[in-house]
């Protein structure tokens, strides 16, 4: 009797499980993984707001993604192109420039929020004025900080903007400033929902707007934990195109090896920063791709303290680096030495800079009459985590440490800081010498000079190197009163000639991004500067 | 239980730092809280009575909060403690269904070829480190060959909703239209991990069952079946499995407290998000209270463990039963 009913039991499991499978087969035609994404990146973003933040991690999860700029780059030559804006004018004088935007352009419908209008003027000037107005009540939310406006002294520039109707806007400048346009059109110069700000004030919940963020770009935020993934889905109605993908999912794996596993095994579709190339190359249903970024990694000096307020000493420092060594040590060859802080793809470049010579003998000289025939103890910062412009700021700052010995300074290497005290000691000037790097947001020149070296950054804490030089600035001023390209190159040309006797810091390398993914992902994702981009990709 | 309670609130005091801070994880308590928490641990009394008062906290549900992500420590352990319980449930039955008939067959063919291989190739098994063969099977099938999948418990691309944690579960009872594919994909996760972690313990069954059998294959009643002229297979299959397997699952339980440790370490090297993970986490950013409490559960789920399957040994041996009843 018991084994009887056992048996009944048996097949009334088995029958059970038969009718699951058939029930759920029958749903769908095609698999979700042929409309997905997955992306494995580097890191957690800080926050969903471009504007607020400057880290490549952030971008990329964040600016092509969720949001549009008034205008964006487009092509080969990186011109500039029509996005939110549909056309503009600018007046002779440089003084002002008249965007008129796009109609019909919709907002991110989701969960928290249902825009009730099309994008508008007011979205433009909310966006805008909260980084510039320190009054704005939305300016403090999230601290307040606008490194890249800052960095390019965006609220000097600006002396208002206006709305002349609904959908044209007017920006006043006090000065010309041939930058404005690239500085318009880089990642970080995205368009927040005016609509969804009100909302949230109402709500009193301001701070969401930076981390449940609305756009206008081609995908929305569905779901983010940190430190594991996040999830976006596609914007129905972006009003650019059709994107052909349903899901795009940031899956976060700060290890190399991890990342590249996960390449291997299938669960990822693209991943950032690969290693082990020649694996990937080896395998048929892989690519490896790469473009030469708008960076450079570098070595900087704090001016302001001693012993690097001697320019001799400074001068000795540049030509005891063993620059080759670097690049094939650090990156394995992936980079071009830089021999300026302009990478050589910039128009600006001029191929007449000759390479920074490597002479022990010279530097010793320039020491002994800097008065320190001895050599010194110095620190050297780098910080241990992996960038865009610099792989292992560790083994470069030891292979420095060894070159240096030669000329009797011993090098003591501080890496024990985590990202936000090293980037805020740094700004406080509490350091000697730095290992950094700069990504550039856009192809425009200045974005090399202004924010790296300026007297203005100095005062920001965002050049690291405290330099500051009359002449170079006034050279970099100049060079933005005209849009003259052969004379902007001239001028970029002496200020590079400054730098290189000044010395404030000594360019390293230009890198290369590289990026991997699995054949039967098309589309373009990267550029030579700025964040990823997947709304041109396909999956097939 | 009593002795490990004792152990845990022990550690409170062990660990460095404030004893009070240690056992609630509040670090960045003000001094009222400070206060209210010494009330409520009863602090200032005697060692009895704090032991007293935080058994009491417990029986609550209360293991104060982690230090490292100030979340209470028992919502942390329900979110991570299934997605280890399904890890070890599914691994213990890939052992037995793997290492119980391999063990019989040894037995049946005992000292001849077939016991000689499966024996060696069983000690082989046992003696490989966990960490090195989780390492290994990532390198075969998920680098070289690409067939399955290194880490985590599902593909990010199906969003199944956590209700459980219980993965299968949570599939099974989520709307999504596609649950055939995270079934089949959630499938493909968790095969290796839980190859890993059954191969030791399968390797103890196959030699479990293996003297159970042999034993069962020397009784009284198997010579009595013989003497009746049934068939040797007949005589296995209907006589001899059934009571070996008796035996095999009063061991069961012992084996489940080994399978668990070993899931621990997979947990880590298969980025699985389970309580291994979490508790191997915490050990390194030194989080206190989130290490006793996690010692508390996982040593309680393995108890709990060990009495289902002292239950279902009860149920199925009429011998280790009948003396109470009195037949």
């Amino acid at each position: 009797m018991m084994y009887f009913q056992r048996k009944q039991l048996n097949s009334i499991f088995i029958l059970s499980c038969l009718w699951f499978v058939a029930a759920c087969d029958g749903n769908n035609k095609h698999s979700l993984s042929e409309n997905s994404i997955i992306y494995c990146s580097e890191g957690s973003p800080e926050s969903f707001n471009p504007q607020t933040v400057s880290s490549g991690t952030t971008i990329d999860a964040t600016s092509n993604q969720l949001y549009n700029r008034l205008i964006s780059y487009k092509g080969e030559r990186n011109s500039i192109a029509p996005s939110l804006a549909k056309s503009w004018h600018v007046t002779r004088d440089g003084k002002m420039i008249t965007f008129y935007l796009r109609k019909n352009v919709s907002f991110h419908k989701t969960s928290f929020f249902t825009p009730t209008r099309f994008f508008n003027a007011d979205d433009v000037l909310f966006s805008f004025n909260r980084i510039l107005s320190v009054n704005h009540p939305y300016h403090h939310v999230s601290g307040g900080k606008y490194p890249f406006f800052q960095s390019v002294n965006f609220s000097t520039v600006v002396d208002s903007i206006e709305k002349i109707n609904d959908y044209t806007v007017r920006f006043k400048f006090k000065y010309a400033d041939s930058s404005i346009l690239a500085n318009l059109a880089s990642d970080f110069a995205v368009i927040l929902s005016k609509e969804y700000a009100d909302k949230l004030a109402e709500k009193n919940q301001q701070q969401k707007i930076d981390t449940a963020p609305i756009g206008t770009g081609p995908f929305k935020l569905k779901e983010y934990r940190a430190g594991a993934y996040i999830r976006f889905a596609t914007h129905e109605n972006y009003w650019q195109k059709n994107i052909s993908i349903e899901q795009l999912i940031f899956d976060i794996t700060p290890s190399n090896t991890g990342r590249l596993t996960k390449l291997l095994a299938g669960e990822c579709d693209v991943i950032a920063f690969p290693i082990a190339h020649q694996k990937i190359k080896s395998k048929p249903a892989l690519e490896l791709e790469e473009v030469t970024s708008f960076n450079v990694a570098y070595l900087g000096f704090n001016t302001e303290k001693p012993p690097f307020n001697n320019i001799k000493v400074r001068q000795a420092i540049a030509l005891s680096v063993n620059k080759n060594e670097i690049i094939n040590t650090v990156y394995r060859g992936k980079a071009d030495i830089a021999h300026s802080l302009l990478p050589t793809t910039s128009w600006a470049y001029n191929k007449g800079i000759l390479p920074q010579p490597f002479d022990i003998e010279k530097a010793k000289v320039l020491l002994a009459d800097a008065g320190f025939p001895e050599g010194f103890t110095m620190n050297l910062w780098a910080l241990p985590v992996q960038r865009a412009y610099n792989p292992d700021a560790v083994t470069m700052a030891k292979l420095i440490q060894a070159n240096l010995k030669k000329i009797g300074i011993k090098v003591v290497i501080e890496n024990s800081l985590d990202m936000g005290t090293f980037l805020d000691l740094l700004s406080r000037g509490e350091h000697q010498s730095v290992l950094l790097g700069w990504s550039a947001d856009h192809p425009d020149p200045d974005n090399f000079f202004t924010p790296l070296l300026s007297c203005s950054a100095a005062l920001s804490g965002n050049n690291r190197t405290f330099w500051c030089n009359e002449e170079f600035d006034n050279l970099t001023h100049q060079a933005l009163q005209t849009t003259n390209i052969l004379q902007r190159k001239r001028i970029y040309t002496k200020a590079l000639a400054i730098i290189a006797t000044e010395t404030p810091l000594i360019p390293i390398a230009h890198s290369k991004r590289f990026q991997a993914r699995h054949s039967n992902v098309s589309g373009k994702l990267l550029s030579p500067f700025g964040g990823i981009d997947f709304s041109e990709v396909s999956k097939n | 239980m009593f002795l490990l309670s004792l152990l845990s609130f022990s550690l409170s005091f062990l660990f460095p730092g404030e004893q009070l801070i240690n056992i609630s994880g509040q670090i960045n308590a003000t001094t009222q809280q400070l206060a209210l928490l010494a009330e409520q641990y009863q602090s200032h009394d005697n060692i009895f009575q704090q032991y007293l008062a935080y058994i009491d906290k417990l029986f609550h549900g209360d293991l104060g909060l982690s230090m490292a992500s100030q979340q209470p420590i028992s919502t942390e352990i329900i979110s991570f403690l299934p997605a280890t319980i399904e890890l070890s449930l599914v691994a213990l039955l890939l052992a037995m269904t793997v290492g119980i008939p391999i063990g019989f067959i040894a037995a049946i063919y005992h000292r001849k070829m077939a016991d000689n291989v499966i024996l060696s190739v069983s000690m082989i098994g046992y003696s490989i480190p966990v960490f090195w063969l989780g390492l290994l099977a990532i390198l075969i099938f998920s680098i070289q060959l690409g067939w399955l999948p290194s880490a985590g418990q599902i593909s990010l691309l199906y969003e199944i909703e956590h209700v459980t944690g219980i993965q299968f579960f949570d599939i099974l009872i989520s709307s999504s239209p596609y649950k055939w594919q995270a079934f089949q994909n959630a499938s493909s996760h968790i095969f290796l991990p839980a190859c890993v972690i059954a191969l030791a313990p399968a390797t103890i069954f196959v030699r479990l069952a293996r003297t159970a059998m042999m034993d069962v294959l020397d009784s009284q009643y198997i010579r009595a079946a013989k003497a009746k002229g049934l068939s040797f297979w007949q005589m296995i299959y209907h006589h001899a499995i059934r009571n070996a397997m008796v035996h095999v699952i009063r061991d069961v339980g012992l084996q489940f407290a080994n399978l668990v440790t070993l899931a621990m370490v997979t947990e880590v090297i298969f980025s699985w998000p389970g309580i291994g993970r979490w508790l191997i986490e915490s050990i390194s950013q030194r989080d206190y209270t989130a290490i006793h409490g996690g010692l508390l559960a996982l040593s309680s789920f393995i108890f709990v463990v060990h009495i289902i399957t002292d239950f279902i040994y009860a149920a199925l041996n009429p011998l280790a039963r009948e003396n109470k009843h009195g037949s």
